[in-house]
């Protein structure tokens, strides 16, 4: 089990992750969605013990993780700079992860490099980012590590290379099942890889669910106005819009087949809402409100 | 394959009933693996095996331990009780529904499905 408790991360007066309290049960994929700016990378290098938090503790297996080596050789944290020296070659970069990971695999990271079609001999600053980013993937998957964190590790990769690294990403895990949290703005193409999301919004925690559950959560019910205003009260609404006597309102709320039945007699149509647009409609700025006639 | 608007292990499931009912999964047979399913359909393996324990719990699906999954020898029988008693309240009634409302006779439709005999 990772346990996150209170965890709070500041810089100067700025809080970018505020009172985070969170169980991750071990061996699952998660993925971290929140908008630019909510806290997703403050959290994770909080999450790899990569910065200490302001306030609060990460606990891997109960022991508290902050500059703990038993717990830092198992977590391989994977973040835009790739943490190297610009002038290595990747070659280089693979010997440094082979030596400093008990659980490195090199044919599998020769075999990645070839996948993404990576010449070795080239230095880590010749590469273009979407070539960072698939070198990225490469010491985060070969790294085996039981806790991989890979932040935003898809940025200038086309939609070729992203389905190779989904694809090897399921794959290996599937073949070594450990943790792995993915951050993402790609929602729709990736979720179907995630057995949990977790949400942060504005550096809180707004959601930690199971992905299939998300799925079908919310729901969309149109029709005539008054009608529509009748039925939605009550329920929690996240965004509505109104084309003449037509009002169109996103509630966040499983209706039962009955309640279907119902509102389908007094003329109201109900959509289902995918993940992306839950997501929208959560983290959009606009209050929330209780719905009103 | 999948898509996000209701969850994906009732996809699954749903998917595999239709399967049993067409005849394309035979009773008896071995049915894919968690992870085969998941590769396959480039899932997590989790929700694949929440699709499959759905299965097993309503008995379309019976478990060799150590072995895998089985299609039940009575499942396509039950899969197609069940469709037969839902299938004038859900297909038919919603149907006459339309129908009425646009002024289509009963016996119209009566002669048209003649003519699909």
């Amino acid at each position: 089990m990772i346990e996150l408790r209170g965890v709070t991360v500041r810089y100067g007066r700025t809080v970018a992750v505020d009172d985070v309290t969170l169980d991750l049960p071990t061996g699952k994929i998660y993925g971290l969605l929140g908008r630019n700016g909510s806290g997703k990378t403050s959290l994770l290098s909080a999450l790899a013990s990569f910065r200490r938090p302001a306030f609060g503790v990460v606990r891997v297996d109960g022991a508290d993780a902050f500059e703990n080596p038993a717990v830092m050789r198992n977590t391989c944290f994977i973040r835009d700079t790739l943490d190297c020296n610009e002038s290595d070659k990747v070659r280089q970069l693979m010997c440094f992860a082979g030596w400093m990971r008990p659980t490195w695999d090199a044919d599998y990271a020769a075999k990645l490099l070839d996948l993404f079609e990576i010449n070795p001999r080239k230095r880590a600053s010749s590469l273009s980012r979407g070539q960072k980013s698939a070198v990225g993937v490469v010491l985060g998957l070969a790294s085996r590590a039981p806790l991989t964190i890979l932040d935003e590790t898809y940025l200038g990769m086309d939609a070729v290379a992203r389905a190779a690294f989904y694809r090897e990403l399921l794959e290996d895990y599937l073949a070594h099942p450990r943790t792995i949290v993915l951050s993402t703005h790609l929602i729709e193409e990736v979720a179907d890889l995630f057995e949990r999301v977790v949400i942060i919004d504005r550096g809180r925690l707004l959601l930690h669910e199971e992905t299939d559950e998300l799925r079908g959560r919310g729901v969309t019910v149109t029709g005539p106005a008054a009608a529509v205003g009748e039925f939605v009260a009550g329920h929690t609404v996240l965004g509505e819009q109104s084309l003449g006597g037509v009002r169109a309102v996103t509630l966040d709320w499983h209706p039962a087949a009955d309640d279907v039945a119902r509102g389908e007699s007094a003329g109201l149509t109900f959509g289902p809402v995918g993940i992306q647009d839950l997501f929208i409609h959560l983290t959009s700025r606009a209050e929330r409100l209780e719905a009103t006639r | 394959m999948f898509d996000d608007r209701s969850p994906i292990y009732l996809q699954i499931a749903d998917g595999i009933k239709n399967d049993v009912l067409s005849g394309a999964l035979k009773e008896d047979e071995q049915v894919m693996s968690t992870n085969q399913y998941a590769a396959f359909y480039r899932i997590n393996p989790a929700t694949a095996a929440k699709g499959f324990a759905q299965l097993v719990e309503e008995g379309v699906l019976y478990k060799k331990r150590g072995i895998g999954m089985f299609v039940s020898p009575d499942a396509r029988e039950r899969l197609r009780r069940e469709r037969r008693e839902r299938f004038f309240t859900e297909v038919v009634d919603p149907m006459l529904a339309e129908a009425k409302r646009i002024g289509i006779e009963v016996d119209e439709i009566v002669r048209h499905l003649g003519g699909a005999r």
